[in-house]
C-alpha cells in the first residue's frame, strides 16, 4: 500500500479537470474493488478522487422510452429501483446474482463496469501478470485457472471481466455515457470492455480521464421473457463460472427476436450476432438453442482447470434460453435451480 | 429449584458479545500504543540475503523496523520454542530468528510505527532480497517421498491375505485438500510493559501455554508474565499453538518498551496452521454375508520439514467396525510449507470421511442398505485394544436419526430418485471422537452475599464455555445462575490446559463439581458449629446446596442457610481451589458417536449440488446446554458440508504459494449453501466416563458429514467423487 491524497470533486466538470491534471489519480466510488487492490499493492494511486458525491444517483425515463442511470446509483437501489424491476428485471437479476447485499449497497454502476478481473495471479503482486505489469507473463495459462477465460483470449492474458450486471447489459444494449476533457461522448456497451490482445493491461476504451455519467437503456426491456442464470461454486456470493443472460421475444413458438450474452467465459459479456439470426424465426426449442449455443461458443478454449466451462457454458445457454421461453426466470430467492 | 445442567441456557456472554462489550486482543487500547505490520516472505524456501529499511524508516511516524539482524535477544534452543502441544519430533519455527525461509509467508520484518496505516504504507517500502532454493508444496508430486511413522493402532491377523481371499472388497484412494481454519477473528496480540510486568492480550485457545512459552522464548520469569484471552472470535485449533505475531508483539514491546499491537492480515493467516491435505487408502474384505474380514487404512498426510505433525486417521475403523484382521499405517511428506496443525476433529475429520465413504462402496458391491451393513459390523468393543466402552449409544444414533430421516423411503438403486430436473440422493456415515479428559483445577470463591466466581485459566474459544460453567455451578453451588460469575482466559487463573480435543467441559465441569464440594463441607463446617444445628453429625455427602441452603439430603426439613452459617462463623468469603485429574481406569474406551443421514439435490445437467436435509443424531454423554450444544453440532454439520462441496487451500506449486488466500475465493458455505439440519441427541447415561457423565461435543459434529453428503452424490449421480471438495465439474462431465 501506499500512501495517497484523497480530494472530493465538487462536480463533473471539476473531476474530469482533476483526473486530467494528475495521471496518477483514480476515481473513488464505492471502493468495494478500488480499496482492495490498493491494499493488495495492485492499484498504487498517488491521489483518490472522491466522485461519490456527485449529483449522478438518478434513474429517470428518457424521451424515447428509455431509462437513463445515473453512474453513482448504488447496484442495490439500482436492483429494486420500480423502473427496473417492471421493465428491465433482467438486469434486476443479473444485479442480485453478483456480490452480496453489503457490497451491493456500496457499489456503484459506474464503479461496476470499471471493476477489474478476479484473476488470482493479478491480486497477488508477486506473481508474473501481464495485465498488472505488462511483459512479465500470464502465470494464469499454466497456473490455476478455474475462474479464466474460455472465449476471446490471447496469448497474453486469459482473464474474465467479472461483472454480471454488465451481461445483462449487453443483452439490454445500454449504452454508456462518458465525459472528458474533450466532451461528452457515448460507447456502445458491447464496445467498452477489450479483450487482451497484446495489451491487456487496458481494460476498457474509455479514456483514462474520462468519467462515466450514466448508463442508459434502450426501450426494449424483454420483461416477459428473459433469464439470468449464474453457475458458481456455491450457491451465492462467488463469481460465476458460467452465466447467461437471455432475452427473447416470441410470437407463439416462434422466436421473433434473441439477445444472449455470456459472462464468466471473457473479458467481457460475450454475444454473438450469428447466434442470435440462428434463433430468429426460429422455433423456441431446445435444439434451436443448442445451434445458438454451438455458435456462441465457436472457437471456445480451455486452458486445463477450465476446460469444463465449454461444456457447462453450452448447457448453460440451452438452460436459461429455456427458462426465457417458458417465462419461468431462474429464481434466486428460494434457492433454487430450476 | 430446577437444574441448570440439561436446560437450554442462553449464552451467559451473549449481552457482551453483541453490545461490543466483549473484547478481543487487537482491542485493547492503553496510552502510547505501537502499532506491528509484518513484512512477510514473497518466496517458500532460501535466504535472506539483505534487507534495506531504509524507505521505511524514511517515512513519518515510523518508529522502527525489526528483522532477525536487529531484533532483541531471544532463547536460541529448539526447547524454548516448543509448547505445550507442539509435535514431539521436530525444532520449531522461530519468527524473525535468522535469515533462513522456511515457508512463504514467513514475517521477515515488523514495521512499528504509531498507527497502523502508517505501519501497512511503510511495510511496502522495505526491500528485500532472497537467494530462492527449490522448494517442493505438492503432496501428489512428493508421494512417493512419504515416510512412515507410528501409528498407535497396531495390525491384527492377516491383513492382506484376508483381503485378497475376501469374497467381496473394496479398494480405493480418497484425498482431501489443505484447508484452512479461517476464523473470523485475525490473530492479534498486544503485549504491554509494566512496572516489570509484561501482559499480553492474544488471540489463542490456551494462555497458559502461551504465557509458559513466552517465558521461554524471552527467558521470563513466570509471575513477570500474564496472558489474557477472555474472548475468541473463533478458534478451531488454529489458536491451539502461539502463533508467531504473539512474539513479534514482545520484540516490538521489548525493543521500544512501549506496547505493541501486531493484527495479522487475513492474507498472512494462510501461512499459519492448517488441516494437512491428505491420501487415504482404503482397503475393506468382507464375507458374502456382509461380515467385515479385513480393514486396511493408510494416510499420506503434510507436515512440514522442521516439524512432524500427525494426527491418528486412520484407527477409527477399529472403534466401529469388527473385523478379525486389520493393518494401519500413517505416513508422511515433508513440505516446505508451515507445520500442519489441528483443525477440527483433526485425523477424523479426514480419516472418518474416508472409511464412511469406502464402507458406503462396500455396501454397494454387497448389495446391502449402507445402514444395515454397519449394524452387521458394528462393535460394542474397541477392537484395537479389545476393551468394551462407557457407554456407546450408537445402534440408538442410527435409529433415531433413520427415523427422523425417512430412511426406509429411500430406493438403494442410483439415479432412481428425482425431484423435476434434479436428481436425489440420500446417503449416510457414522462418526465418532474421543471422550477426552485433562487435568484442570478450578477455584470457587463464595461470597456471604450468596455469589460465587468460579475461575480457571481455559477460554472460551466461541464453543459455551462461560455459559456450561455457570450452569454446573450454579447447580452445585445451590445458587440461582445470576449469581454465578465466571473467569476464563487469564494465564493467573488456576491450572488449565489448552482448550482442543473437546475435552474443557468434562474437564473443568468436573473440576467444578470437585471444588464446590470442598465449599460445601466449609459450609458444613460451619454450619455444624451453630448452637444446635440441624446438620449435626452429617457428613459433607449427606448435604447439598440447594436454593441457598445447605440441606440434609436424608430430611430436607434439615437445613441452614448458607448466608447464616457464613454469618455464624464470621465467614466474608470461602475460598477453594481443587483439580480434577482424569480417571486412570484403562479398563473401558471413552468416544463419542454419531450418525448423519444426507439429502443432496444435483441437477443433472448443469451439475449444481444442493444438501437439502441433514440429520445428525449424537450421543456424547450428558448434554449440558442442549441450545449451545445444538448451535456447536450445527456448526459442525455446516462445516462438514463445507470440507464436501467447498474447501480448498489453493497452491500454486511453480510459486510455492496459496492463490486464495481470502475469503472471497476461499470458500466456505454461505446461507444460501445451507437449508434443513436436524440435530438429535441421543440419551447416554454414563457414570463411568466421569463423574458428572460429561464426553464433550467439540469434534463431533464435523465427523461424518463430507462422507455422507459424498455417498448421497453417488445415490443421486451414479458418479463416485473421491477426491474432496466435489466440484460441479467432478460430478458431471461437461463435453
Ligand atoms: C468479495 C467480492 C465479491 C464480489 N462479487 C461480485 C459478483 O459476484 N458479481 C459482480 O458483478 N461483482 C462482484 N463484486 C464486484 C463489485 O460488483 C464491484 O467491486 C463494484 O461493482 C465496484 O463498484 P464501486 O463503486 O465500489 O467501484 P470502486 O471500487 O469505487 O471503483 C472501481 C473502479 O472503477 C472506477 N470508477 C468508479 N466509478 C467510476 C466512474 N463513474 N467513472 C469512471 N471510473 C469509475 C474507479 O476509478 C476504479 O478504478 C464483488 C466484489 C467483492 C469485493
Ligand atoms: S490471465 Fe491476465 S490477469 Fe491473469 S495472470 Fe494472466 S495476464 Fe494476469
Amino acid at each position: 500500500m501506499i500512501p495517497f491524497q484523497y480530494t472530493r470533486a465538487s462536480d463533473v466538470a471539476d473531476a474530469i479537470k482533476q483526473i486530467a491534471a494528475d495521471p496518477s489519480a483514480k476515481f473513488i466510488a464505492g471502493g468495494t474493488n478500488l480499496l482492495d487492490l490498493i491494499k493488495y499493492d495492485v492499484a498504487t494511486p498517488t491521489r483518490l478522487i472522491d466522485i461519490s458525491r456527485l449529483p449522478l444517483g438518478n434513474v429517470e425515463e428518457t424521451a424515447n422510452g428509455g431509462v437513463l442511470i445515473g453512474a453513482l446509483v448504488p447496484n442495490t437501489d439500482l436492483a429494486y429501483h420500480p423502473l427496473i424491476e417492471a421493465r428491465y428485471p433482467l438486469l434486476s437479476r443479473s444485479i442480485l446474482a453478483g456480490a452480496s447485499q453489503q457490497l451491493r449497497n456500496m457499489a456503484s454502476t459506474g464503479g461496476n463496469l470499471v471493476q477489474r478481473t478476479r484473476c488470482f495471479y493479478f491480486y497477488d503482486a508477486t506473481t508474473p501478470c501481464n495485465k498488472r505489469e505488462p511483459g512479465s507473463g500470464c502465470s494464469a495459462i499454466d497456473g490455476i485457472n478455474r475462474i479464466n477465460a474460455i472465449l476471446g483470449t490471447s496469448q497474453s492474458c486469459i482473464a474474465t471481466h467479472p461483472s454480471d450486471m454488465c451481461v445483462a447489459l449487453a443483452v439490454l444494449e445500454a449504452i454508456v455515457h462518458v465525459t472528458g476533457p474533450a466532451g461528452a461522448r457515448t460507447i456502445a456497451l458491447a464496445d467498452f470492455h477489450r479483450l487482451p490482445d497484446n495489451t491487456p493491461q487496458i481494460d476498457t476504451n474509455l479514456e483514462p480521464d474520462e468519467i462515466i455519467t450514466a448508463i442508459e437503456l434502450p426501450a426494449k426491456g424483454f420483461s416477459t421473457n428473459y433469464s439470468y442464470l449464474k453457475i458458481r461454486d456455491r450457491l451465492s456470493y462467488a463469481f460465476a463460472l458460467v452465466s447467461v443472460a437471455a432475452a427473447l421475444e416470441l410470437d407463439g413458438d416462434t422466436i421473433k427476436e434473441a439477445r444472449v450474452a455470456l459472462g464468466g467465459v471473457a473479458h467481457k459479456p460475450w454475444r454473438s450476432p450469428a447466434a442470435e439470426v440462428v434463433l430468429r424465426g426460429q422455433r423456441a426449442d431446445a435444439s434451436t438453442f443448442a445451434n445458438a449455443a454451438d455458435i456462441l461458443l465457436r472457437g471456445a478454449r480451455g486452458f486445463g482447470h477450465n476446460d469444463f466451462k465449454i461444456g457447462l457454458a453450452r448447457r448453460a445457454i440451452v438452460r436459461t434460453l429455456s427458462q426465457a421461453a417458458r417465462g419461468t426466470p431462474q429464481s434466486i430467492s428460494d434457492k433454487k435451480i430450476r | 429449584m430446577a437444574s441448570y445442567i440439561g436446560s437450554a441456557t442462553s449464552r451467559v456472554d451473549g449481552r457482551a458479545k453483541v453490545t461490543g462489550e466483549a473484547k478481543y486482543a487487537g482491542e485493547f487500547n492503553v496510552s502510547g500504543l505501537v502499532h506491528g505490520y509484518v513484512v512477510d516472505s514473497p518466496i517458500p524456501k532460501g535466504r535472506i540475503v539483505r534487507i534495506d529499511t531504509s524507505g521505511a524508516l524514511g517515512v513519518a511516524g515510523v518508529i522502527d523496523v525489526l528483522t532477525h539482524s536487529n531484533r532483541p535477544t531471544m532463547a536460541d534452543k529448539d526447547d524454548a520454542y516448543k509448547d505445550e502441544v507442539a509435535p514431539e519430533k521436530g525444532s520449531p519455527y522461530r519468527p524473525l530468528y535468522d535469515d533462513r525461509i522456511q515457508f512463504t509467508g514467513q514475517p521477515v520484518a515488523l514495521v512499528l510505527a504509531e498507527d497502523w496505516e502508517t505501519a501497512r504504507v511503510a511495510a511496502s517500502l522495505v526491500k528485500i532480497e532472497y537467494q530462492k532454493e527449490p522448494h517442493v508444496t505438492d503432496l501428489q508430486a512428493e508421494r512417493a517421498r512419504a515416510y512412515a511413522i507410528d501409528v498407535p493402532e497396531k495390525p491384527r491377523g492377516d491383513a492382506e491375505k484376508a483381503f485378497a481371499s475376501a469374497a467381496i472388497s473394496h479398494a480405493a484412494e480418497y484425498s482431501i485438500p489443505t484447508e484452512h481454519h479461517n476464523p473470523m477473528e485475525l490473530f492479534a496480540s498486544t503485549a504491554i510493559w509494566e512496572n516489570g510486568q509484561l501482559t499480553v492480550y492474544d488471540k489463542t485457545q490456551g494462555v497458559q501455554n502461551v504465557q509458559q512459552y513466552l517465558c521461554k522464548v524471552f527467558k521470563l520469569q513466570p509471575n513477570a508474565v500474564r496472558v489474557m484471552s477472555p474472548y475468541m472470535g473463533g478458534g478451531f485449533g488454529a489458536g491451539l499453538r502461539p502463533q508467531y505475531q504473539v512474539v513479534l508483539a514482545v520484540l516490538g514491546a521489548n525493543a521500544l518498551k512501549r506496547p505493541v499491537r501486531v493484527v495479522l492480515t487475513r492474507a498472512q493467516m494462510y501461512a499459519l496452521g492448517y488441516r494437512p491435505a491428505s491420501i487415504e487408502r482404503l482397503a475393506l474384505g468382507a464375507s458374502s454375508d456382509g461380515l467385515l474380514e479385513s480393514m486396511q487404512h493408510e494416510a499420506i498426510a503434510v507436515t512440514s520439514q522442521f516439524e512432524e505433525f500427525a494426527r491418528n486417521d486412520t484407527g477409527w475403523g477399529n472403534l466401529l467396525y469388527k473385523s478379525p484382521n486389520a493393518k494401519f499405517g500413517h505416513k508422511l511428506v515433508k513440505l516446505d510449507l508451515p507445520t500442519s496443525s489441528d483443525m477440527r476433529a483433526p485425523g477424523a475429520a479426514t480419516g472418518v470421511y474416508a472409511l464412511e465413504c469406502a464402507m458406503d462402496e462396500l455396501a454397494i458391491a454387497l448389495k446391502t442398505d449402507p445402514v444395515q451393513l454397519r449394524l452387521q459390523c458394528y462393535s460394542d468393543r474397541h477392537q484395537g485394544e479389545d476393551l468394551p466402552y462407557t457407554s456407546k449409544q450408537l445402534r440408538e444414533c442410527y435409529r433415531q436419526g433413520a427415523e427422523a430421516f425417512g430412511w426406509d423411503k429411500r430406493n438403494a438403486e442410483p439415479r432412481s430418485m428425482r425431484d423435476g430436473s434434479e436428481l436425489v440422493g440420500w446417503g449416510m456415515a457414522s462418526g465418532v471422537w474421543e471422550a477426552l479428559q485433562v487435568p484442570a483445577t478450578v477455584r470457587i470463591v463464595l461470597t456471604a452475599n450468596g455469589h460465587a466466581e468460579v475461575a480457571t485459566a481455559a477460554s472460551d474459544i466461541g464453543t459455551g464455555t462461560y455459559t456450561i460453567m455457570a450452569q454446573v455451578a450454579a447447580d452445585m453451588l445451590g445458587l440461582p445462575i445470576d449469581n454465578i460469575s465466571v473467569k476464563l482466559g487469564d494465564s493467573t487463573l488456576p491450572q488449565c490446559p489448552v482448550e482442543g480435543g473437546s475435552w474443557i467441559a468434562s474437564s473443568v465441569c468436573n473440576a467444578i463439581a470437585n471444588t464446590a464440594r470442598a465449599v460445601r463441607g466449609d459450609l458444613l463446617e460451619l454450619a455444624k458449629a451453630t448452637k444446635d444445628s440441624p446438620l449435626a453429625g452429617a457428613g459433607v455427602d449427606d448435604v447439598a446446596l440447594i436454593d441457598g441452603k445447605i440441606v440434609s439430603k436424608q430430611d430436607a426439613g434439615r437445613a441452614v442457610p448458607i448466608a447464616s452459617a457464613m454469618q455464624s462463623g464470621k465467614a466474608e468469603r470461602i475460598t477453594r481451589e481443587e483439580i480434577n485429574q482424569p480417571s486412570e481406569d484403562k479398563s473401558h474406551a471413552r468416544n463419542v458417536h454419531s450418525a448423519i443421514f444426507a439429502e443432496v439435490k444435483v441437477d443433472e445437467e448443469i451439475g449444481i449440488i444442493r444438501v437439502m436435509r441433514v440429520v445428525k443424531a449424537v450421543a456424547a454423554g450428558r448434554i449440558l446446554n442442549p441450545k449451545t450444544a445444538h448451535s456447536q453440532v450445527m456448526g459442525g454439520v455446516v462445516w462438514g458440508i463445507g470440507m464436501a462441496l467447498h474447501e480448498e487451500t489453493l497452491y500454486d506449486h511453480r510459486f510455492g504459494r496459496v492463490m486464495n488466500a481470502n475469503i472471497a475465493e476461499y470458500h466456505v458455505p454461505v446461507n444460501a449453501d445451507i437449508h434443513d439440519i436436524k440435530v438429535i441427541f441421543v440419551d447416554e447415561p454414563d457414570e463411568m466416563v466421569n463423574p458428572l457423565g460429561i464426553k464433550g461435543l467439540g469434534e463431533i459434529g464435523i465427523v461424518g458429514v463430507a462422507a455422507a453428503i459424498a455417498n448421497a452424490v453417488y445415490h443421486a449421480t451414479g458418479k463416485r467423487v473421491r477426491d474432496l471438495p466435489i466440484t460441479l465439474d467432478k460430478v458431471i462431465e461437461f463435453v
